[in-house]
């Protein structure tokens, strides 16, 4: 037996574990591991809801197939902007990262 | 046989996305990361979407994993083993719960359970067409994207020669 719901907690927790990391991480790095951890379960989603509500529509493949291209555009800036955090400051904590406060 | 390889796949992906976030050195973290995008592909694979499993391979695996690895390594230092802040921790594992439980109480007391797979599968040729005819304009701004984000990341990683 094959249901939605199951897919849908494998994507609850896999977002949940984002959130955390998110939250608790003070890594850049690790930052930008979370965010592609709760994109990905976004996607899950996209594909799991395309396969089982829609009849014979690929609209949430083609979401998905969009998502993670964005998703790769994001990674790319995204990692740039830590090497120049780093070359700037040789560190990439977030926590420390207040020049911008006001 | 489905069953089986959802129940390997969900634990590798849930304990591998744990892992990328608390493994002590971050090149683990990164292979590990990797790991759970591998996952996510082979549940599009039993999704029936082999397409999206193999764009997920690609671009994921195969490109920005392979960047995520290398700019680990430009920037790897010793004195990154600093403690996690306490409270900070405390504060994100519970409302990691907090969420999960939220939403995993809604999908159980959802009907979602009741949905079943529907049998019409779809072809390839289906995705490409509708990619030129439907969504079209989204995919040229897409592509406008992908190179202007390349090119944003090549201005912002530039070593300039007045710098040093």
């Amino acid at each position: 037996m094959e249901s939605v719901l199951q897919y849908l907690i494998v994507s609850v927790a896999l977002f949940a574990i984002g959130v955390y990391g998110l939250i608790a991480k003070r890594n850049a790095l690790r930052l930008l591991f979370s965010i592609e951890i709760i994109a990905n379960s976004a996607i899950l989603n996209l594909v799991v809801f395309s396969r089982y509500l829609a009849v014979a529509s690929v609209t949430g493949r083609v979401f998905a197939i969009f998502s993670i291209a964005l998703l790769a555009a994001e990674a790319a800036v995204g990692l740039s902007l830590i090497l120049t955090a780093y070359r700037i400051r040789k560190d990439i904590d977030v926590l420390e990262m207040r020049e911008m406060r006001g | 046989m489905v069953e089986l390889t959802f129940i390997v796949l969900s634990v590798m992906a849930v304990s591998a996305a744990i892992l990328a976030l608390e493994a002590k050195e971050i090149v683990y973290g990164a292979i590990s990361l990797m790991i759970m995008l591998m996952a996510m592909a082979g549940f599009f694979i039993l999704l029936d979407a082999p397409f999206v499993a193999m764009f997920q391979i690609i671009v994921y695996v195969g490109a920005v994993a392979v960047l995520i690895l290398f700019t680990v390594m430009l920037v790897r230092r010793d004195k990154w083993l600093k403690p996690p802040v306490r409270g900070l921790t405390g504060v994100g594992i519970i409302t990691g719960l907090i969420l999960a439980l939220a939403f995993g109480l809604l999908l159980v007391n959802s009907n979602l359970g009741s949905v079943m797979v529907s049998s019409e599968s779809v072809s390839f040729m289906q995705i490409g067409v509708e990619l030129i005819s439907e969504y079209w304009v989204a995919l040229e701004v897409l592509a406008l994207l992908l190179a202007a984000s390349l090119i944003g990341a090549l201005t912002l990683a530039k070593i300039d020669e007045g710098d040093k």
